[in-house]
């Protein structure tokens, strides 16, 4: 069995810059189209950029950890069930809703958004975010 | 694996309760609860069944203030010690930066304390991580069953059992009473800043 030796930070990491253009495309693509709050996480629960409308109030440290142990719950579903993923992670309630999106093996992104954004207009925003994100990892 | 943002000047490090299942991984997250209500921002999280055992984990975030010019942000988890959730035992681990064994000293657990430590090594190595490596501390829970007229596990005993390879460091306590908790928290937070302090040089 073969250890890593690092054992004490991310095996990602990101400057200044990198956390400034990624807070700007969740801004930009995600909050002025009415999203209330966004979330980019890794997948040990950790927060990497949040933005939100100003009107949030959210436990958004709790929200990470369950964020992310709720993803991986449902990926080691899906994977028992024979699928690689389940692309669709949305949860519906009365005033807000929550839309998980896997950017790549490391990030999630957690949008929380209300009546006033329509599912489909979300996912292709979310979609677009994603695809920015990871165009600045491949860069 | 801590996450460290140079932009907000912040760190977060996750410590993870580990051991076998009735034997006060939640009770400790619950007493530091009580004890720092005031400093502890947000409420515990915890998922647990009908019958009140950790489904899934116990989180609780911790503020513990600047190292280094950096706000430092410890969270605490907890696994479901039962033998048949090793699956979600196995998530809550991803990304751990310390750990803490709690073992129960009743005489009956010795087994079940052993199998805990040696299935922790296990799901430590499924993310190439070595036991000997991560930070760790052991807690040996409910001594106080002793003024009961309980006879629990000698401490020779627990070490012999638990501590003689990894030689970490190991507090008696009670999780129920409080005694103990805190300088165990301490130890672990200590160990496991340490141990990212080196590489923040």
């Amino acid at each position: 069995m073969a250890y890593e030796d690092n054992i004490s930070f991310t095996d990602y990491s990101l400057g200044q810059e990198e956390l400034e253009r990624i807070e700007n495309v969740l801004e930009e693509d995600l909050i002025r189209s009415g999203v209330h709050s966004v979330l980019l996480i890794d997948m040990a629960g950790n927060i990497i950029a949040q933005r939100d409308n100003g009107d949030c109030d959210h436990d958004l440290y709790s929200l990470a950890a369950l964020a992310s142990a709720n993803f991986a719950a449902v990926d080691t579903m899906a994977k028992i069930v024979g699928e690689e993923e389940f692309s669709l992670l949305f949860h519906k309630g009365e005033n807000e809703n929550i839309h998980f999106s896997k950017v790549n093996v490391e990030f999630l992104l957690i949008t929380i958004f209300g009546k006033e954004v329509s599912l489909g207009l979300l996912r292709l925003k979310v979609a677009e975010a994603v695809q920015k994100i990871n165009d600045m990892w491949n860069r | 694996m801590a996450f460290v943002n140079m932009k907000n000047k912040e760190v977060q490090a996750k410590i993870v309760y580990y051991g076998p299942g009735r034997g006060g991984k939640t009770t400790n997250l619950e007493y530091i609860y009580s004890k720092f209500r005031e400093r502890i921002k947000s409420d515990m999280v915890s998922i647990k069944t009908h019958g009140d055992r950790t489904l899934f984990f116990d989180f609780l975030p911790f503020d513990i203030g600047k190292i280094m010019g950096y706000d430092v942000k410890i969270q605490l988890y907890t696994v479901p010690g039962q033998v048949k959730y090793d699956a979600t035992r196995r998530l809550v681990l991803k990304g751990v930066d310390g750990m803490v064994f709690v073992a129960d000293s009743q005489i009956e657990q010795r087994k079940k304390n052993i199998l805990s430590l040696k299935n922790l090594q296990e799901n430590l190595a499924s993310y190439k991580k070595s036991i000997f490596k991560v930070p760790l501390v052991l807690q040996y829970n409910k001594r106080d069953l002793e003024k009961g007229g309980v006879s629990l596990l000698p401490m020779e005993t627990l070490e012999k059992d638990l501590n003689s390879q990894l030689k970490v460091p190991s507090f008696p306590a009670s999780a129920v009473t409080g005694e103990n908790v805190v300088p165990t928290m301490k130890k672990i937070i200590s160990l496991t800043m340490t141990s990212l302090q080196n590489v923040m040089k």
